[in-house]
């Protein structure tokens, strides 16, 4: 049990604890995987209503120039993310990825510029990792891990209304805008984003006043607590990676399919062209391609294909393309959905390829992601 | 005569064969299943190999043959609509018959009472 004793837990465990969570360990936190709602049930309300999730394990950290100046801090996290952070209007957010000098992927991350600092997101596995990586590349300015403010993602297509009963201005916000706005005289900062699929928020909070707004958005009869599972599913079927499933060191942004992610400034001819970790490669494969690439994979059985199921081009095993990287049974979709990477022979949509599944070989179709239609508010 | 494994199995003797499910305190932990995978009729299983898959939205986890024995009869409404095994796991969503090598063996599995003590 040392291992249980050493788990972290967020400002929002003994709400989870009182709402008949399922907890397990999770990148180091004790965490809800399940409420009494079970997955498939809490999965199918965040798409149909609201779904409230604990996200505070996640890493919010500060990156301040010492200069005071925003343009300072961009520039300087530029050098570690090939995306334009420079041209990102404040009150806004934008997602990137730390490189590194192989071209790999180091973490993802959501980036907002608080018109005198950059907010910066990272994964729970990865924020002691990242935070010392900012510390040490980015010389002329303070990185600040939150250790006292919660994160709550609200998500579903009844995010807005729900959140409208603390703050009836959040109809004024759109996809990706950051405010920050007192909740219950809480000072908070509100994104809207998330990692659903679904239009939604995410809402830093005081940790003092975690519970309080957690509780208040769940008064609302639309709004239910959603564990990992569920999220896990979402995220699924809404095609968004999973770092340490879908990237990670060896993959690339290109490989990965996240080329999106890159704005004109940062690629070649761009006004900040490359200058971040790994560029050659990421920029090369911009412009000539690469061998393999993430895909959309859709089982055509019933059953689920798990994440390192290996991929074949013929039904018998003969000749291996590569490995499933995450794979569930998508509830939306009805029906088991995953992501894999392909060599690009591949990697059209409808192309059969055959994942290894306790001794079968199991058709799957590559299809285009996402799974589901996302309703964010653009 | 019902009895029960560690594994979390149930198995109901009428004759020389048993059917076998797994239980309510299984279903529930397993959570909503989403997948089910049978033996075939006329496997020969052996006690505590694999048997067959149950799938949540989370995992596979693999059930076990509680005795030694072939299978005669599998419940293909589990497979079809997988969901059952939450909602009604020591009745009609039973998995599979066995006929027993040994009848006796069934002694050496326990009682009710025994696996009410085992789940706590």
């Amino acid at each position: 049990m040392d291992d249980q004793a050493a788990l972290r837990t967020t400002p929002l465990h003994a709400l989870h604890i009182s709402l008949g969570a399922k907890m397990v360990p999770f990148a180091g936190y004790d965490m809800p995987v399940q409420y009494p709602l079970g997955v498939m049930k809490e999965h199918l309300h965040t798409r149909a209503e609201a779904g409230l999730f604990d996200v505070s394990h996640m890493g919010q950290v500060i990156v301040k120039a010492k200069s005071g100046e925003y343009a300072d801090a961009a520039l300087a996290l530029e050098n570690l993310v090939p995306v334009d952070i420079l041209g990102l209007k404040e009150g806004r957010q934008r997602y990137g990825f730390f490189t590194d000098a192989n071209g790999g992927i180091l973490d993802d991350l959501m980036i907002t510029n608080r018109g005198d600092h950059l907010l910066v997101v990272v994964n729970a596995a990865c924020k002691d990792q990242d935070v010392a990586h900012m510390k040490a590349n980015l010389a002329d300015c303070d990185v600040t891990l939150l250790e006292d403010r919660a994160l709550i993602a609200l998500q579903g297509p009844r995010a807005q209304a729900v959140l409208a009963e603390l703050w009836a201005g959040v109809s004024g916000m759109k996809f990706m805008d950051v405010r920050e706005v007192p909740l219950h005289d809480v000072p908070c900062i509100i994104s809207r984003s998330g990692y659903s699929g679904e239009d939604g928020f995410e809402i830093s909070v005081p940790e003092a006043h975690a519970v309080e707004v957690a509780k208040a958005l769940l008064e609302h009869p639309d709004c239910e607590a959603i564990g990992l599972g569920a999220r896990d599913s979402l995220r699924l079927e809404a095609g968004l990676c999973l770092y340490g499933n879908d990237i990670d060191t060896t993959t690339s942004p290109i490989e990965a399919s996240l080329e999106w992610a890159l704005q004109k400034a940062r690629k070649a001819g761009g006004d900040r062209e490359g200058g971040f970790p790994g560029a050659e490669r990421i920029l090369g494969e911009l412009a000539n391609g690469t061998t393999r690439r993430r895909v959309g994979l859709k089982p055509e059985g019933k059953a689920p294909v798990r994440s390192h199921a290996k991929l074949y081009a013929d039904a018998e095993g003969k000749t291996e393309l590569g490995e499933v990287t995450s794979g569930t049974f998508g509830p939306s979709v009805e029906g088991p959905v995953a992501m894999g990477y392909l060599p690009v022979s591949h990697t059209d949509a409808g192309t059969q390829v055959y994942a290894e599944v306790r001794g079968k070989y199991l058709p799957m179709t590559v299809t285009a992601l996402p799974f589901i239609t996302p309703t964010y508010k653009r | 005569m019902l009895k029960f494994t560690a594994e979390h199995e149930w198995l109901k003797l009428e004759g020389d064969v048993a059917t076998v499910g797994i239980t309510q305190h299984a279903a529930d932990q397993l959570g909503d299943l989403v997948f089910v995978e049978l033996p075939e009729v006329g496997a020969e299983l052996t006690k505590d190999g694999n048997a067959a898959t149950v799938e949540s939205v989370k995992a596979a986890s693999d059930v076990y043959s509680p005795l030694d024995g072939e299978v005669t009869e599998v419940n293909q409404a589990i497979v079809d609509d997988p969901s059952l095994v939450n909602s009604d796991p020591q009745g009609a969503a039973w998995f599979f018959k066995l006929k027993l090598k040994n009848v006796s063996d069934v002694d050496g599995l326990m009682d009710e009472a025994a696996y009410k003590d085992l789940i706590g």
